[in-house]
């Protein structure tokens, strides 16, 4: 153990790269799929080993590859803000992949089936490679082995659409990731430097004033990572994209994708730039705010209208998200928790509503809203999951939900933004409307004729959707693990340590 | 130095610019998917030029350390725009393979086309 | 084009030498331009310059589907597994030092290995695309 410890920084992002390899020499679906549900819980185990190894040290861990120094070399950096998001990510990941072995059997052809769990492993590399990296290309690279593997993931649903969004979101993430390589371009130019703790300590009000080029680099930054974390204006390939792809695919990309793109806004956002940079030089905080809001209350009425649930899930994500970059642009520790620990709460609760969609998708092979007529009665564990995660969205007290709004409320108030904790109660209502249509039509209506047929999934589709809906609760009740942790993240990018 | 020796002095800057928006205008413009790729790889490339540019150094040589010289380019933006350039070939490749595909599911790659038959998504 | 018979000889001709300035590029690069990008490139027009002339069919029974399916994987396995003997030595990942006794010799044995990783995940790649564009004129 203690041989391995210093290298569980690598180790993080090699253990799923070479269980993508490996699969993608397989065939067969299910050693495939058993491969991935190894690496998965593997990098589980990782990333808790890591999270302990971050609280007990006051500094990051850092991991230098191929022993080249630090300014020069590219550096794996773990702290406590990215070693949260590592815990999402890799708790999303080893949920989901149980669920998926029989899921994917049902929806992907059997000569795919081997492919998804190579491009999931990609995926779970490349989500993993940028929030452990600190070198600013590095992450780019790792940005786009997640986003092509995410196309081809998209692409496998089985509706000739899930091409359309694969293609519209290839376009659009192109631009994004190309936006992004611009802006650290502009800042390699202006500092001489690819580490992001060493721009970080060359940028800012002890240094040179913030020239030209460093406003411009925050200004591409912003757009390219918006881009890919589907903040309001920008966010038009997620409903799509998540809607068609693969019940696996929307259910992990939903709970993990958007997260890690948020984490790299927060990082240049807090990190590098520095907090007092948004209130002082550019109102960066104030347009994140505005754009939030809109998310919040726009994306909000579009899942009311929705008919098919997946995509009213998919555009009560971008309202979701929208909470999330509420709480970086309060820019208080109080709101930055609230934004943070919403990652890792809203994390648990998407991914367990998409999960059941997936779960209903694969008895009765619809997830219109209308289809679901009565499904309660024959799916009574899935569509329970439904319903306590849905009343986590809406923030019920008693959820996990419930305790990242009122972290944002408590960051809205200390800054004096009232108007804001009005909306954030507004935009709740409206989420208890999209989620009380689906409960609804699933306790309330006669069932139709596919549906009474429909019972609970097997069981290893039901064990996850029930774990992380009994997790939705434990963190609404027990705050310790999920605020605590992002309380110390939040303190720790708007203290001293930049 | 007059203005127009600064303008002339950065000029491989305005190629990259204008590059990078006639890139973005044929994404934005064009409803044929294969077009659309076509500017999005020009825009792609202009990102490698804006890397490329400020490697070289007036007056250095190839970076071999060599007793002769003590003026090298910086290799370092090379090295970073090769490995965008295979992403780039990777995206480019995928999203052609995606555009066979939609041929081959819609029977045309015309945007508007498409959105008609299976209406706006 | 089958029945041309210059083109035929020709391109028997030519990919010997293609094969051997693939081979320069690929050991040369550590002194000149080169590497395993552009020798993997140079492979990989060798199979289409003969699907070409020779038919989809016949550089298919040269360079089969299946085969050219696991070296791209294979390549990135190379790759990827040069950096794993300096975890074993204590050292980090990526670290050539365990290659040899001194630095260069060390470095160079490194490189030459993550170099057959990228030629044969580059070439694979590329007659890979090939044959996926090929196969769906017909279907």
């Amino acid at each position: 153990m203690t041989a391995i410890a210093p290298h569980l920084p690598v180790l993080q992002v090699l253990v799923p790269m070479f269980a993508a390899v490996f699969t993608s020499f397989m065939r067969r679906g299910n050693s495939a799929w058993l491969m991935a549900v190894a690496a998965s819980w593997l990098s589980l185990a990782i990333s808790l080993a890591l999270l302990a190894q971050v609280l007990q040290s006051a500094a990051p861990v850092s991991y230098v590859l191929g022993g080249w120094a630090v300014p020069f070399g590219i550096e794996y950096r773990v702290d406590r803000l990215n070693g949260f998001v590592l815990l999402i990510v890799n708790l999303v990941g080893s949920m989901i992949i149980p669920f998926a072995g029989t899921s994917v059997r049902k929806e992907i052809d059997g000569n795919q089936q081997a492919w998804f769990y190579t491009m999931y492993l990609l995926c779970l590399t490349g989500l993993l490679g940028i929030s452990v990296s600190g070198d600013a290309f590095n992450v780019f690279v790792f940005l786009e082995v997640s986003s092509l593997s995410t196309y081809v993931l998209i692409a496998m649903g089985r509706h000739r659409r899930a091409l359309l969004a694969s293609y519209q979101y290839l376009i659009i993430g192109t631009i994004g990731a190309s936006f992004y390589v611009i802006g650290i371009g502009l800042l390699y130019l202006a500092t001489g430097s690819l580490n992001l703790a060493d721009i970080a300590s060359r940028i800012g009000p002890g240094m040179t004033e913030y020239s030209r080029p460093i406003l411009a680099a925050l200004a591409f930054l912003s757009v390219g990572i918006c881009l890919k974390l589907a903040l309001f204006p920008l966010h038009v390939w997620l409903p799509n994209a998540y809607a068609y792809a693969p019940s696996a695919a929307a259910a992990f990309l939903a709970g993990t994708a958007t997260k890690v793109a948020v984490y790299l806004l927060i990082r240049i956002y807090f990190s590098i730039y520095g907090v007092a940079f948004g209130i002082d030089v550019l109102p960066v905080y104030m347009v994140v705010l505005l754009l939030s809001l809109a998310a919040m209350l726009i994306a909000s009425f579009s899942a009311i209208f929705e008919a098919n649930a997946k995509r009213m899930l998919a555009y009560s994500s971008v309202a979701q998200i929208g909470y999330i970059t509420l709480g970086i642009a309060l820019a208080n520790v109080s709101g930055l928790t609230g934004g943070l620990v919403h990652m890792f709460n809203h994390a648990m609760i998407k991914t367990t509503l998409f999960m059941a969609l997936g779960a209903v998708f694969y008895r009765i092979g619809s997830v219109q809203v209308a289809d679901m007529a009565g499904i309660g009665r024959r799916m009574p564990v899935t569509m329970a999951a439904f319903t306590v995660a849905g009343l986590g969205l809406i923030g019920i007290p008693g959820t996990a939900g419930f305790i990242s709004k009122w972290y944002l409320v408590i960051g809205a108030i200390e800054r004096g933004y009232w108007p804001v904790v009005a909306l954030v109660v507004a935009s709740s209502l409206l989420a208890v409307i999209y989620v009380g249509r689906v409960v609804e039509s699933a306790y309330f209506r006669e069932p139709s004729k596919t549906v009474r047929d429909a019972t609970d999934p097997p069981a290893l589709m039901l064990v996850p959707i029930a774990v992380l809906a009994a997790l939705s609760v434990y963190f609404g009740l027990d705050t310790r693990l999920s605020a605590g942790l992002a309380r110390g993240a939040a303190e720790m990018l708007l203290g001293g340590m930049r | 130095m007059s203005v127009f020796a600064e303008l002339i002095g950065h000029y491989n800057y305005f190629i990259t610019i204008f590059l990078m928006m006639a890139g973005l205008y044929i994404v934005i413009a064009r409803g044929n998917m294969i077009k659309k790729l076509v500017g999005l790889s020009l825009f792609q490339t202009s990102v490698y030029l804006l890397y490329v540019t400020p490697g070289k150094i007036a007056g250095g040589t190839v970076p071999i350390i060599d007793p002769a010289y003590s003026i090298y380019s910086n290799p370092l933006p090379h090295v970073l725009i090769l490995t965008a350039i295979v992403v780039g070939i990777a995206t480019l490749a995928l999203g052609l393979a995606l555009v066979v595909r939609i041929h081959e599911a819609y029977g045309t790659i015309e945007e508007d086309e498409i959105f008609a038959r299976d209406g706006e998504i | 084009m089958k029945s041309d018979v210059l083109l035929r000889i020709g391109v028997k001709l030519i990919l010997p030498y293609m094969l051997v300035f693939a081979a320069y590029v690929q050991l040369h690069g550590d002194y000149g331009p080169g590497g395993g990008f552009q020798a993997g490139v140079i492979v990989a027009g060798m199979v289409i310059v003969y699907a070409l002339v020779f038919g989809a069919k016949a550089a298919r029974q040269i360079a089969p589907v299946a085969l050219v399916e696991r070296l791209a994987p294979a390549g990135v396995l190379i790759f990827a597994a040069t950096g794993v003997p300096s975890l074993f030595a204590g050292k980090r990942y990526l670290d050539y030092s365990v290659f040899g006794h001194d630095a260069l010799h060390a470095h160079e044995w490194g490189v030459f290995l993550v170099e057959a990783g990228v030629i044969t995940t580059v070439a694979a790649t590329l007659i890979a695309i090939f044959y996926a564009l090929t196969d769906r004129e017909h279907s």
